[in-house]
């Protein structure tokens, strides 16, 4: 049984792989946005209010943190646009595993994000960012990024069984923004009015951004960050994973 | 009735306010095909959903192969085969992907899985599709690969929910030899129709279905005697003495087209009514272009069952 759990996740995880191989656009797109957003952020935008030393080190650690909160709009899109196929009947109608196509899509999701974060991370050294801190606050650093979008993932395929349809996802993707903005990743909470501030600072993003940027001795960071990082996304996970779940095998009810 | 597969009893299923099953009953024989027919909206399609385990029935007592539906739902997908009305396929995959996915997910193991898709890719002359994606298939590519796809395990029954809509002569004649073999090698077949020609082809046994119940069920032959059994059609050489002509023979059931000149009289005396009605059109001087004699046509059952205006008429199965 739970062998057969297993096989029916990486059958359809491979199916994502399979999917990525007949269009890599998708995938270069996806990986190539984070790093348009840096260079955005960086050098047009740019400027780094209230931010104390250098903006692209205070700027890497929220880009990525960021980044990782924008991959809900695409989990979302996907599972949406994967409900509306007819494949989905088939899938439900084969003695698989029920949680099987929602892991096979966070599994290809995780891996696109960590290529993501590789990608941006080479792009931003390559601009004169530098990680403080030895391998082991830089491999925590990435665990935490991660962690963050795996929380993400399962409320975006929460929501997106919710919505059930792909348009559905507009209006998500227009909230996405602002909520994303809604935190410390581009713009030190000092800069903003008080109540903002503290609205920013108890977002989900910025705890993750600051812990990063603590672990990676960037500007920005506050030790005793790292808990509720670890505990903001174990908190999303433990709502979303078994509503999803629970609502995918209860689809068609 | 042989063993039954298939077990409906009393299925209700609602949607908001709109009952779509209404108290269905249905039993299916091993080894069967059993036509389920009906206008859109009769409530075809959500019974193939049930039965296959995609929707949860509001109450009544399902069993396929054994298995009820709601609590042992993984039992009965091991044994079910499903044809959907629109293709259930991975558009951007190829072929053999999509059927050694689905393999894969039936735990045959990768080698068989890879044997089983390139064996029934060859069977339903797919083999050279190569790396396409069903994504530019055509119309009966899809439905043959997705057919392929509900055969992977041999299943001990198979749904097909309107098989041959929207496909060409050609297509259709492809799935139909596919049912028949199908049925020949012992498989249970249980296809939702709006055609009553494919019904009357395939079936061993119809079930009308109308606002989500059985109006009428049984084999072809004892449906065409509900409407009273043979009819004698007769097409008069002048349209204007058609009404002459039904004055002549006064029978309960008797249909006019005036556009064909056609007067269609159902009988139950085969043999003494023809000959009655040439003496007694002859004696009138109405001249007849054709008379014929022969078994009432599914659609007239269809007709009869649901009633002029489309309600079902009060006849029990």
């Amino acid at each position: 049984m739970t062998t057969c759990a297993l096989t029916d996740c990486w059958t359809m995880t491979r199916r994502e792989l399979a999917h990525w191989a007949r269009q890599p656009g998708q995938l270069l797109v996806a990986l190539v946005f984070p790093v348009m957003l840096l260079l955005m952020f960086g050098y047009l935008i740019g400027g780094g209010r209230g931010v104390h030393g250098h903006y692209v080190d205070y700027l890497v650690p929220g880009m990525l943190a960021l980044t990782m909160a924008f991959g809900l709009e695409g989990t979302m899109l996907a599972v949406t646009q994967d409900l509306t196929k007819g494949v989905i009947d088939r899938f439900r109608s084969l003695p698989m595993a029920d949680g099987a196509v929602l892991v096979g899509r966070s599994a290809a999701d995780m891996l696109q994000s960590a290529a993501a974060l590789a990608l941006t991370a080479a792009v931003a050294y390559a601009l004169g960012w530098r990680a403080h801190g030895g391998p082991g606050a830089f491999l925590a650093a990435a665990g935490l990024l991660l962690l963050f979008r795996f929380a993400m993932l399962w409320t975006g395929i929460h929501l997106a069984l919710v919505a059930g349809r792909p348009e559905m996802v507009q209006a998500v993707q227009i909230l996405v923004w602002p909520v994303g903005f809604l935190s410390n990743a581009i713009a030190a909470r000092e800069s903003m009015p008080q109540w903002l501030g503290t609205v920013v600072q108890w977002s989900p993003l910025s705890q993750t951004a600051t812990a990063v940027r603590d672990l990676l001795g960037s500007p920005g960071g506050e030790p005793g960050h790292i808990w509720p990082a670890v505990l903001w996304p174990l908190a999303l996970l433990a709502v979303f994973f078994p509503l999803a779940v629970r609502r995918f095998a209860r689809l068609g009810r | 009735m042989t063993e039954a597969v298939i077990t409906v009893e009393d299925a209700h299923k609602t949607y908001g306010t709109r009952p779509a099953l209404n108290g269905l009953h249905l039993h299916v024989g091993r080894g069967t095909v059993h036509a389920v027919l009906g206008p859109n909206g009769a409530g075809k399609t959500t019974l193939v959903r049930i039965l296959s385990t995609l929707l949860r029935p509001d109450g009544g007592r399902i069993e396929v192969a054994g298995h009820d539906v709601t609590t042992q739902p993984r039992a009965v997908r091991r044994r079910i085969g499903l044809l959907g009305q629109y293709a259930a396929l991975d558009e951007q995959l190829d072929g053999r992907q999509n059927l050694e996915m689905f393999g894969r997910l039936h735990h045959l193991g990768a080698r068989h899985a890879r044997v089983r898709a390139a064996e029934l890719l060859e069977r339903f002359d797919l083999t050279g599709t190569g790396r396409t994606p069903v994504a530019r298939y055509s119309g009966g590519m899809r439905r043959r690969l997705d057919l392929a796809a509900s055969l992977i395990t041999d299943p001990e029954v198979l749904f097909l929910d309107e098989p041959t809509t929207g496909l060409d002569p050609r297509g259709r004649a492809e799935v139909w030899s596919a049912v028949r073999s199908l049925a020949g090698a012992g498989t249970t077949v249980l296809l939702t129709t709006q055609y009553l020609e494919e019904a009357d082809l395939l079936a061993d046994r119809i079930a009308f279905v109308d606002h989500g119940r059985v109006v009428a069920g049984g084999t072809p032959d004892e449906l065409k005697t509900l409407t009273g059994g043979d009819r004698i059609d007769i097409v008069l050489r002048d349209a204007g003495l058609l009404g002459a002509a039904v004055a002549l023979l006064p029978l309960p059931g008797t249909s006019v087209d005036a556009d064909r000149r056609l007067l269609s009289i159902p009988v139950t005396d085969r043999t003494a009514a023809l000959p009655a009605a040439v003496r007694a059109l002859e004696q009138a001087g109405i001249e007849a272009e054709d008379i014929a004699l022969r078994r009432p046509t599914l659609d007239e059952v269809f007709l009869h069952l649901t009633g002029p205006d489309g309600r079902t008429a009060g006849v029990a199965a």
